[in-house]
């Protein structure tokens, strides 16, 4: 029989088991789509998430789902699967299948799945976050209470459009959190090669926004940080910038397999020291939530349902050709033929 | 509500009108843009509407700015991103470029986010975006400010783009473009602002996209054009028919969607045509329009189809040299002299 869990717990026992599955269930996804892309039945570009689950989780799980808004990059299954999307339909998406997110015209950077806020997906570098703050002012314009969510990565924090939406986000206070997953690199360009002040965190400052760096690889002090900060936006009605401080184990896409040209293998092996899994395991652990036994199910579980969420979206049939039309308008078509 | 009455008004004021109309009609509708509000617009298109909307409402997104005629920073991918954001989370932007010119620094806004949305989410989200303002050359304006880029947009799907030539037109379609849930470029013409006309006073008036117009009925030839270059084509008409010559001027004011059929019933009636169009010559939009009557009339065609465009340099700043760029009644009546 196990111990009694700890009462000082920062979350409820179920929380944390909520969060621990949804991590590994993360992981098992991504991992799924590298196969995809080995095998053919994912092409074009593919960015996975393992190593920064803790951050995506930590953040999305402090939002109201369906009334606020998130909107990201093209690393971008790990928001889409947080929000409650239909892992089959983003793994069909990713496949570019009848049975996607958007009927295979999107793929794996371009999920998006609007009744649950989450609006992509994109796949410009910086060229969404003026659409997040444009989805906060359509909020702060309502007059609602609703919260932005727009994420970027470190590479992105360097483009002009960038600093035009801290500006105009600032300016018009509006309730948009920019959030820097700061992965340590911009695709194959290591942070001190690509920007000139690498505390990101601090391109807030010259907007007079509140901004700060936070840890992305904790869960616990991640959902920590967010709640405050989601709070804080939700009351005062203004933006904010947080650098959250993650490491991607994968390459920048399934594309990039020549690592060694920006980071050796020793660099990758010592951030796993710091795996978000594997830190939430041994909170677990020492607190007595789930026996090693319990977490070793719940890996195979999440394993063999991201296998299903695989079958299931291989199964589903590619687009008919009479679709490549459908939905360049709202109504009508663009002129047929070549 | 009278609504066959027309009134006289300039180009300039049935923009301003119909966007007033359609901001009281719908809560949703706002305008944003550089120096629109207190300034009243570099053009002057929005005079008015900070006082009518913001102040005397008291109805600011933020101390000093109004919320539904918002002042922007000086930054056109700023400015059009936000507005895609707030059309896909439901609102009806229109964003005021203070030149079309400027737009071309919101390219990867427009065309790479605005006009993508509609399919990359397979119609989960839509854009209804207006994006507005004076494009083509006006008085000395030079290099950098004198573009006529509508040919560009015309070329990317997910777009519309109508180019209207007369106050009622500019009306009827900007009442369309807003009602639209697609991204519209609405080319306005700095020549034309002044410019006056009769424009039906029903606020239900709409123009629909689509649908060229003929601007005067002829049976020799058949000139097309939009926007400005319609006027000089006007002028030339009445020019060939001194000299007997009857010219049909056939006026497209939408590019995307593309009335073909309005255009080849007109060539397929006078066996000849002259594609007028302001923008650089090589590779505009009026080059499309040629090779279409090209491909699809050859058989009524009595002669090549013809083309007038502007030089195939930079707007220079010297007048006698930028009206030497610009197409002029002589341009078209040489095409044509050729042709005939």
């Amino acid at each position: 029989m196990a111990k009694q869990a700890t009462s000082n717990l920062l979350e409820s026992p179920a929380d944390l088991e909520k969060f621990y599955r949804d991590m590994h269930f993360i992981r098992h996804f991504e991992r799924y789509c590298e196969r995809a892309y080995r095998q053919g039945k994912a092409g074009g570009y593919l960015h996975v998430y393992i190593g920064m689950e803790a951050l995506a989780v930590g953040w999305m799980t402090r939002i109201k789902v369906g009334y606020d808004y998130v909107i990201t990059a093209y690393r971008d299954h790990a928001h889409a699967l947080l929000l409650g999307s239909d892992p089959v339909a983003c793994m069909a998406e990713i496949m570019g299948r009848q049975g996607g997110l958007s009927r295979g015209k999107g793929g794996s950077m371009h999920l998006y799945d609007i009744p649950r806020g989450f609006y992509g997906g994109w796949g410009i570098v910086g060229g969404h976050t003026p659409l997040g703050a444009g989805l906060a002012l359509a909020a702060k314009y309502r007059k609602e209470k609703r919260v932005v969510l727009n994420f970027l990565g470190d590479g992105a924090s360097n483009a002009g459009v960038f600093f035009e939406a801290l500006n105009m986000a600032a300016l018009y206070e509006l309730p948009c959190i920019f959030i820097i997953e700061n992965n340590e690199f911009a695709m194959g360009t290591r942070l001190e090669y690509h920007a000139a002040d690498t505390e990101l965190h601090k391109r807030g400052f010259p907007f007079g926004m509140k901004h700060e760096r936070v840890d992305g690889m904790d869960l616990l002090q991640v959902r920590q940080d967010a709640k405050r900060i989601v709070d804080w936006v939700r009351e005062n009605q203004k933006p904010y910038l947080v650098e959250v401080m993650s490491y991607r184990f994968s390459g920048h896409g399934a594309a990039d397999n020549d690592q060694g040209l920006y980071r050796s293998k020793e660099e990758i092996e010592e951030a796993k020291n710091r795996d978000p899994i594997h830190l939430l395991e041994k909170y677990l652990r020492e607190h007595n939530v789930m026996t090693d036994e319990k977490m070793e199910a719940i890996e195979q579980e999440t394993e063999e349902a991201a296998a299903r969420v695989f079958e299931a979206a291989d199964d589903s049939p590619h687009p008919d050709p009479t679709e490549v039309y459908d939905h360049v308008y709202t109504d009508m078509s663009p002129e047929a033929g070549h | 509500m009278p609504t066959s009455t027309r009134v006289e008004i300039t180009y300039r004021e049935a923009v301003r009108h119909c966007i007033i109309e359609e901001m009281e009609r719908d809560p949703n509708v706002f305008i944003m843009g550089e120096d629109i509000g207190r300034y009243k617009g570099t053009f002057r298109v929005t005079e008015g509407l900070y006082d009518r909307f913001g102040s005397e409402r008291d109805d600011f997104i933020v101390p000093g700015i109004a919320r539904r005629v918002m002042d922007t920073p000086i930054v056109e991918p700023g400015i059009v991103g936000m507005a895609v954001g707030a059309a896909m989370a439901g609102l009806r932007p229109i964003v005021e470029m203070m030149t079309m010119s400027f737009s071309i620094l919101a390219l990867d806004q427009i065309i790479n986010h605005a006009a993508k949305v509609h399919y990359m989410t397979n119609g989960q989200a839509k854009v209804p975006l207006v994006i507005r303002g004076p494009g083509g050359a006006a008085n000395q304006l030079s290099a950098q400010h004198s573009h006529s880029l509508e040919g560009w947009f015309a070329h990317v799907p997910g777009l519309k783009v109508v180019a209207p030539s007369t106050p009622a037109d500019a009306k009827g379609m900007l009442r369309a473009a807003i009602r639209d849930d697609n991204p519209v470029i609405f080319t306005e013409s700095p020549g034309l602002y002044g410019i006056k006309g009769d424009v039906p006073e029903d606020p239900e008036f709409i123009v629909p996209f689509g649908k060229a117009k003929v601007a005067r009925e002829g049976h020799d030839l058949t000139l097309v054009a939009y926007s400005r270059m319609v006027h000089v084509c006007l002028s030339v008409a009445e020019k060939l028919a001194a000299k007997g010559v009857s010219a049909e001027v056939v006026d497209v004011r939408s590019l995307l969607p593309l009335d073909t059929s309005t255009i080849y019933a007109s060539v397929e009636k006078t066996h000849r045509a002259v594609v007028v169009y302001e923008d650089w010559k090589n590779g505009g939009y009026g080059a499309e329009i040629a090779a279409r009557i090209a491909e699809d009339c050859f058989d009524s065609l009595d002669s090549p189809v013809g083309r007038v465009g502007g030089l195939n340099v930079p707007m220079p700043y010297s007048r006698v040299l930028e009206l030497q760029c610009i197409p002029s009644d002589d341009d078209v009546l040489a095409a044509v002299d050729r042709l005939v």
